[in-house]
């Protein structure tokens, strides 16, 4: 997912971890920023007995180790009536086993110098540590330990179950932008659970019980449905021991079939208007294209996520300097395409007007970008630009431990390999103009189009604030 | 696992962590012909350069009139300089894949860069940086486009309960000093800025004598060196000292404010004003903060008012050490209905905190974490870039990092105690509640239920 500026809080309700304060969400899927010479490092990958699997990266520059277990299940396995669960159960794998009581993994993994926590997308949930190395082998057994014995009790629900919802407060209900996104997923989509808010709809919430927590840990918490990503200055045959040691002894679950759930095909444009309190209109145009299947053989994806960088993907790129520079219709402007996922990729335009425009004349400034792109292509120039940005980029996300670790998960929870990585770079850097050209002829049209407009409601009149020191002093 | 071997993990930290940091990050230190300090660490692991060069010229030195002149400095500098504009510099720093940034808080305005170390793409980055750094044009008509974005920007915070909650708590902590007044501006200071007042405050505060540049990566002592020097050697002379900031006064009272507004959340904000960076008590301070709000799930507000009443997703309280003093503050979101007993539950937990301090347990776990955390902190280019930067600019010691974990070893429960108690006063707080209004609107959330 390509996550910049203004965008990010747009779609901060994709994706949601268990402590918004410790760690900034940040999505790391991007097909486009992966791979570059100087090739990435060697990594290594094993398999337990019991269908877990184990992907070990080495990074010797600090004596650190982030260590992350996946689970592929996330919003995307949820059915109607209980949006949320994922979610909410992975709050509750923090309330303890029979061994490790209500609170205490956090508090052991701080005792040890250790951070932790935990997020949950559309496609997965994960947990993970990032440690001095030589407390690795901690992790691994609290990991395994409520891999298989946690204990969900009706009294840590009840208040869990109300953090959550004050999360959803926080995050969607009194936030304009991610109602707006929100109500345009439930648009784009009608059949694929992607429509569904990660963090769930709030009567769900409200309806949520300890036992469907519990049924759906059942369900999907096995080994032969996770992924252990360790990264770090590590030794991976080491590492793939502690693995065993701890994660062997673990039972496979019958896990539930999974169907296709294929999205319909849109039959035309699709308009939604969303009011909330804000100052400002907003505006998010989404096309429906095709997500990566093949990285051998696919070209389209590629060139999407080109034609997303030529539109927004520095400074010096397409919306950027026309809508805000020299057109000045727009405060911001950008574009986002996510290749890599378990369901359909998007391709969206985010934009909000200068005061003075409205919407309206934004979506027909977008609409004019769009065009200009597929009546005259795009330049030679943009397309290296792009590339050396792409170079770069992958070079820098080495500096980040766990980066690496959430880019190697993403990439094999959406039923890819970590191994393509260096392939997307090649792949990218083979697009060309025409390619850029025809998949925006073919994919940024009206029929698969659904355009968004927050429509911004004042605020009621402000009551003025008590004096200093007022009657209502509540101290 | 027991707590004597856990002590003993601790102790063994110590000196590995400490160890491993002066092993690894021999910060070297001088000056530039014209007076700049430069802190570098040299490491070839990654083709990567970071760089920042940051001056005394944050929010805090605005003016009473002219909230704002400060960043919008900061952002116009970066849109054009010498015979380059905007479009010019953001291409040439994206064709090599470079990115410039603004850096900007209330003590510091500066810029960073960072580039691949390979020649061409190293030569391409430094020259834009450097010309942006020494030779800015402040372009008129971008000036007028950037206040534009800069007053929509600030309309549209203000419908936000947050953003109401932080800009009212920060000008009752700080009513007579320029750390109370709002970083972005407001729309009526920000509508009267000129190019003028940029130019002048670039002269007056980008000043070579009074610049930190800090210097991380790909580069041997010599590069480093002749990076330092193009990167100040045009910069404004400037006359006399450093710009002085003036002290900040404690408060004399409490004081409590409730702000209506239609959010399912109140948003609560609790403080007063706290230390400057280079008090002596700095790390009690940090080990008692980690016991109370600033250890994330295992702090107590975390504990009392989410794991044990599920009030809140988050709950934590931070202390900003600036120039002088800056903020104590402990925030949270609930639900409106909520505000009072939560608010209860925060005056409880810190009244209790300042008279009894931490449990020995709670500072061994604490110190455990501090210390035993301690290279997670320095694990990457882009983390020590910005202790090198913290370093030089409050001109604490160059050892601070190698110090870091003796320094949190010592702290005691009477060191926590005494030091929370010299700082802080409970009765003298500042409280903000945006969202349930003068008093707690209990049918606005009824639908929740």
């Amino acid at each position: 997912m390509k996550i910049r500026n203004d965008i990010a809080a747009l779609l901060l309700a994709l994706g949601l971890s268990s402590s918004a304060p410790l760690l900034a969400a940040t999505a790391a899927t991007d097909a486009s920023t992966v791979a570059t010479a100087p090739r990435s490092a060697q990594t290594s990958e094993y398999a337990l007995d019991n269908g877990m699997r184990v992907i070990v990266k080495p990074d010797h520059r600090a004596p650190v180790v982030v260590s992350m277990v996946w689970y592929r299940v996330g919003s995307v396995d949820e059915v109607t009536g209980h949006t949320g669960v994922a979610h909410v159960l992975e709050h509750m794998m923090f309330k303890g086993t029979r061994d490790v009581g209500p609170g205490q993994f956090s508090r052991l993994v701080a005792a040890a110098g250790g951070r932790d926590n935990a997020f949950t997308s559309r496609d997965a949930t994960a947990y993970f540590q990032t440690l001095q190395k030589s407390e690795l082998p901690l992790a691994l057994k609290l990991e395994a330990d409520r891999m298989a014995n946690l204990i969900l009790s009706a009294d840590e629900f009840k208040r869990e179950i109300q953090v959550v919802m004050e999360e959803r407060r926080w995050r969607v209900e009194d936030q304009a932008r991610s109602l707006l996104v929100e109500q345009m997923m439930a648009t784009v989509l009608k059949a694929h659970p992607y429509r569904q808010p990660v963090i769930g709809w709030m009567n769900d919430l409200q309806n949520m019980s300890v036992e469907d927590a519990r049924a759906f840990y059942q369900r999907w918490y096995g080994p032969n449905n996770a992924l252990l990503v360790v990264v770090g200055d590590v030794q991976p045959d080491e590492v793939f021991g502690l693995a065993k040691k701890y994660f062997g002894p673990l039972k496979p679950r019958a896990l539930p079939e999974r169907k296709p759930q294929v999205e319909p095909v849109q039959r035309g444009i699709q308009r939604i208007t969303v009011k909330a309190p804000a100052e400002l209109p907003n505006l998010v145009m989404t096309y429906r294209t095709p997500a990566l299947q093949d990285p051998e053989h696919d070209w389209e994806p590629y060139a999407l996520d080109v034609l997303s960088d030529v539109l927004s993907g520095n400074e010096a790129a397409r919306l950027n300097r026309s809508l805000v520079r020299d057109q000045r219709i727009a405060s911001s402007a950008g574009a986002g395409y996510d290749s890599v996922g378990r369901g359909p990729a998007l391709f969206q335009l985010f934009a909000t007007p200068t005061p003075g425009k409205n919407a309206a004349e934004l979506e027909q400034a977008l609409r004019r970008e769009i065009r200009s792109v597929v009546d005259k292509g795009v330049s030679a120039e943009e397309l290296e630009r792009v590339k050396a940005q792409s170079v770069a980029s992958h070079v820098y996300e080495r500096d980040s431990m766990m980066f690496q670790a959430r880019q190697i998960g993403g990439l094999e929870i959406a039923g890819l390999s970590h191994r393509h990585i260096d392939l997307f770079l090649e792949k990218l850097k083979a697009v060309t103009p025409e390619q850029v050209q025809a998949v925006a002829t073919k994919y940024l049209v009206d029929d698969g189009l659904t355009v968004a407009y927050l429509d911004p409601q004042p605020l009621p009149a402000e009551r003025p604030a008590p004096p200093p020191g007022g009657p209502d002093h509540v101290r | 696992m027991s707590v004597n071997v856990q002590r003993l993990c601790a102790a063994l930290l110590l000196l590995v962590a400490s160890g491993w940091a002066h092993a690894i990050l021999p910060i070297q230190h001088w000056e530039t012909r014209n007076g700049a300090r430069v802190l570098f660490v040299e490491n070839h692991d990654l083709p990567i350069i970071d760089l920042s060069v940051e001056f005394p010229a944050g929010a805090a030195y605005d003016g009473k009139q002219k909230a704002g002149l400060a960043r919008m400095t900061n952002r116009v500098l970066q849109l054009g300089a010498d015979k380059l504009d905007e479009d010019d510099i953001a291409r040439r720093l994206a064709d090599v894949g470079a990115m410039m940034h603004g850096r900007f808080d209330t003590d510091r305005g500066g810029l960073a860069l960072r580039t691949l170390s390979s020649a061409k793409e190293r030569e391409q980055a430094l020259g834009v940086f450097a010309a942006v750094l020494e030779q800015p044009t402040f372009p008129a008509n971008v000036l007028s486009r950037e206040k534009v974005r800069t007053i929509a920007a600030i309309k549209e915070s203000n419908t936000k309960p947050e953003t109401i909650a932080a800009v009212n708590f920060f000008r009752l902590v700080f009513p007579d000093h320029p750390y109370g007044q709002r970083q972005s501006g407001e729309v009526e200071t920000v509508e009267a800025l000129t190019r003028d007042d940029m130019v002048k405050f670039y002269r007056d505060h980008y000043v070579a004598r009074h610049a930190v540049v800090a210097l991380m990566g790909d580069l041997t002592r010599e590069e480093a060196a002749a990076i330092a020097e193009r990167v100040t050697a045009g910069l404004p002379a400037g006359s006399g000292a450093a710009p002085e900031l003036p002290a900040v006064s404690d408060l004399g009272k409490g004081d409590t404010r409730r702000i209506a507004h239609p959010a399912t959340q109140s948003h609560i904000l609790v403080g007063a004003p706290s230390i400057r960076r280079n008090d002596p008590d700095y790390f009690p301070l940090l080990v008692g903060n980690y016991v109370l709000g600033g250890g994330g799930f295992v702090s107590r507000l975390v504990e009392e008012v989410r794991q044990k009443r599920g009030l809140a997703y988050s709950a934590y309280s931070t202390f900003s050490a600036l120039q002088r003093k800056g903020p104590f503050m402990i925030g949270m979101q609930t639900r409106r209905d909520q505000t009072d007993e939560a608010l209860k539950v925060v005056d409880r937990t810190l009244r209790d905190f300042l008279e009894k301090g931490p449990t020995e347990e709670e500072l061994t776990a604490a110190k455990q974490n501090l210390a035993g955390g301690f290279p997670l902190r320095i694990d990457s280019n882009g983390k020590i870039l910005e202790y090198l930067a913290l370093i030089g600019f409050y001109q604490l010691p160059l050892t601070y990092l190698e110090d870091f974990v003796k320094n949190v070893g010592r702290v005691t429960v009477a060191d926590v105690r005494a030091a929370f108690k010299r700082h802080l006063d409970a009765s003298r707080m500042v409280t903000v509640v945006v969202g349930a209004g003068q008093s707690p609107d209990r049918t606005a959330s009824s639908t929740q239920q």
